[in-house]
């Protein structure tokens, strides 16, 4: 359905190549860079499990351990295997947990000492790699066993008790009742948690929280319902916040299918370090495009603080950098869930044609991306009947314009967490409109507003882009240019976790990657 | 004066109720949902809708006549003490009123590392829909995160120039939160005279908003505040009541 807008071809080649050009010293500063949490990614991959009686995982402690004996500027691979070979442990968890009592002391070998080390953890880290691997051809098998959903978009369904053995019912009978993709919303807090937590959980606050295990149990729950409804139900979690890269990784582990994974989220929304989060972000990419997870960005937030008609040429921004930070990482275009909203105020003349005009630029610009479209949120007042048409329109857009991946939009929005009612009732909302409208997009040709629409945004995208050219992405974000906070690089949280990387940085997973 | 719902014709009392059972939709379930309706002082009840999810679960929408009486003088409401004022105008009131931004300090104190409470009411996310303090431009924010010790928090609000020290206690083993509360405006009775002491407040799902004077701080905010809210309260006690 690509042509409808006749967008300029130069013009869209144009807004990359800026895209390109300030996205390239981001980049060159993730490549020369690393972090606490992507040291502990490369330990993961190397098989250190659990966590110490207070729940702080054995990584971090290793992390730290190595961090005070000779530094992270050099990666933690080559001491932490160097010292494995020379302390007669088997295992690195082992070894971690010596370094932790204080029974180990790391060091930097050279020579023959370092080459052995190096090739120790390669192959440590290779087997972990090998996992991702199994699990994505597992994927590939039951997805060719079950099949994909049989419409687009998507159905895209969120649960958040904070109870993992309550979100597993919940889950599967969301996907019963017809959702595509299952979302894990986390704990509120997580993102701003330096270590992941280990186990099974009960408890969190507005979400659960994201760990190994629980991404284990649900996704061999929703493998079973996958079985029973004979499509694969697909799970989605957040690879975002401090620990980004061992997130992905955790997720690569346990055949996780999507990730919510943005390159400015945490900047702006989380007030987490700019460098930090560039530097997680690339490693966490870099995972996903190995483990064939499709990532989701978060452009739909931009529109949740700043006017959605104003600031609708930020997310196309956002979006363009999102495309260049992915497609440097390794990922390709069926990978990139950019996100997108309906936000605008209902009560503007044409909103809706407006909204057609922004969602039908998003899938021009990205032909092949399957587009994460989101539910109104910022005008849903509490008049839950108001809200449910909201939702038809909503579902009516994204139908009418192509979109991938539809989060289903709940009337009860920012009332309570969505009741099994609620859910059913917004199921009910997008299969009337599927069922009814689904091949609408057919008939529907834009006119002259919504064509001059998308021009405009595109333009006015451009504009913004060559300002960002000229400043520096890092400077733009210091300056508030998104959202309208002000990000300087030398601030924020996690910072203390970034170091700058030696001539003899070793790091066996990137080397793979 | 008494009063009755209105459908269509004045005192009929017809209101309309939706809810989920948690059995499956037979005849039985249907009953079951008009005893509630009649409990509920509908009567009669008129089951409209009936709608099995899932395996055991039926939702269904009732409407029915109300047989309660309402008296608006016998309303009681417990009023703020201060004007709930948007993001526009809270800005607009600080650049009117103080000629500067507004300094926030915020922090969990004590051992509590559950930045849930302060997040919320500070990150640019925010909660239930409105954005943190982050996002007024004529607040200048500073989030010191979980387990700040006093003397850092009395220090950063110092250097802050703070107008307002928020502090969030979630965690409340042995009454920490009452300990830990009166700890800090201790500190800050000590380090600051009168005239200079930032505004003291403490928020947490456990405090008891009437406590204020016995902690020595100047508000207390209970579970379910939003931003807005204490916003709203820092323009009414910061820059006066003025709009």
């Amino acid at each position: 359905m690509a042509g409808k807008l006749d967008l300029d071809a130069a013009v869209v080649a144009r807004a990359r190549e800026l895209a390109a050009r300030a996205g390239q010293p981001v980049v060159d500063l993730a490549r020369s860079h690393t972090t606490v949490s992507v040291e502990r990614a490369v330990l993961r991959l190397a098989g250190v499990r659990g966590a110490d009686p207070d729940g702080i995982p054995w990584v971090n402690r290793l992390v730290d351990a190595v961090r005070a004996d000779v530094g992270l500027e050099h990666g933690v691979a080559v001491p932490v295997f160097h010292a494995l070979a020379g302390s007669g442990v088997e295992d690195v968890t082992v070894l971690a947990q010596k370094a932790a009592a204080g029974s180990v002391r790391f060091s930097l070998p050279s020579g023959k000492a370092a080459t052995t080390a190096r090739r120790l953890a390669k192959r440590a880290t290779a087997a972990g790699l090998r996992t991702v691997d199994r699990r994505r051809a597992e994927r590939d098998r039951m997805i060719k066993r079950y099949g994909d959903p049989r419409q687009r978009p998507w159905i895209y369904l969120i649960v958040a008790t904070g109870d993992i053995h309550e979100d597993i019912p919940q889950a599967q009978a969301a996907a019963r009742a017809g959702a595509d993709v299952i979302a894990v919303i986390r704990s509120t807090g997580q993102s701003l948690l330096d270590y992941v937590p280990e186990g099974a959980t009960r408890e969190g606050f507005a979400g659960t929280y994201a760990t190994q295990e629980n991404f284990r149990l649900m996704r061999a729950a929703l493998d079973e319902t996958s079985k029973e409804v004979g499509r694969y139900v697909r799970l989605t979690n957040y690879a975002s916040g401090l620990c980004m890269p061992e997130i992905a990784t955790l997720a690569g582990l346990e055949r996780l299918d999507m990730m919510l994974n943005d390159s400015m989220y945490g900047i702006l929304f989380r007030d987490i370090n700019p460098i930090r989060t560039f530097v997680d972000q690339r490693f966490s990419r870099q995972i996903h495009a190995r483990a064939g997870i499709v990532i989701n960005t978060g452009e739909d937030n931009y529109l949740t603080t700043a006017d959605a008609v104003d600031a609708a040429h930020t997310v196309t921004v956002s979006q363009l950098l999102n495309e260049f930070f992915a497609h440097e990482a390794g990922l390709a275009d069926w990978q990139l869930g950019l996100g997108h909203a309906f936000e605008i105020n209902p009560d503007l003349p044409d909103s809706f044609r407006l909204e057609l005009a922004h969602a039908l630029l998003a899938r021009e610009l990205f032909p092949e991306a399957p587009l994460k479209w989101m539910p109104p949120t910022k005008h849903m007042t509490g008049d839950v009947f108001r809200g449910n048409l909201l939702d038809g329109f909503f579902n009516l857009a994204g139908a009418l314009t192509g979109q991938g991946i539809l989060l289903v939009g709940m009337m009860t929005e920012a009332v309570v967490t969505p009741w099994l009612s609620d859910r059913d009732i917004a199921l009910q909302n997008v299969r009337y409109v599927l069922n009814g409208a689904g091949n609408l997009h057919e008939d529907f040709t834009p006119g002259p507003f919504i064509r001059g629409r998308a021009d405009q945004v595109l333009s006015e995208a451009i504009g913004l882009l060559e300002r960002i050219v000229d400043d520096g992405l890092l400077n733009a974000i210091a300056d508030g240019t998104f959202g309208i906070m002000k990000r300087p690089a030398d601030r924020g949280k996690g910072l203390d976790g970034v170091v700058a990387t030696g001539a003899d940085y070793y790091n066996p997973v990137s080397e793979e990657l | 004066m008494i009063i009755r719902p209105y459908g269509d014709t004045t005192g009929d009392g017809m209101v309309q109720l939706s809810f989920t059972l948690p059995i499956p939709h037979d005849k039985r379930a249907e009953g079951a949902a008009l005893q509630l309706a009649n409990r509920m002082g509908m009567d009669p009840a008129m089951l409209v809708h009936a709608k099995q999810m899932g395996d055991g679960y039926t939702f269904f929408v009732v409407y029915g006549k109300v047989t309660h009486l309402v008296d608006t003088d016998q309303v009681q409401v417990v009023e703020r003490d201060f004007p709930l004022l948007s993001a526009k105008e809270v800005n607009a009131a600080v650049k009117r009123g103080l000629r500067r931004r507004l300094s926030v300090v915020g922090a969990c104190i004590g051992t509590d590392a559950h930045t849930v409470g302060i997040d919320a009411i500070l990150n640019l996310k925010g909660i239930a829909g409105e954005k943190g303090l982050e996002s007024y431009p004529e607040l200048a924010v500073t989030n010191m995160g979980a387990q700040v010790s006093v003397p850092d928090l009395v220090e950063t609000a110092r250097e802050r120039k703070a107008d307002a020290v928020l502090v969030s206690q979630v965690v409340t083993q042995r009454d920490a939160h009452l300990h830990n509360t009166r700890a800090m405006s201790a500190a800050f009775r000590e380090a600051l005279p009168a005239g200079k002491r930032p505004l003291l407040i403490v928020g947490g799902p456990r405090f008891d908003e009437l406590m204020a004077a016995d902690l020595g701080v100047d508000r207390i905010f209970s579970r379910g505040t939003t931003p807005r809210e204490v916003a709203s309260y820092l323009v009414h006690a910061l820059v006066g009541g003025s709009k």
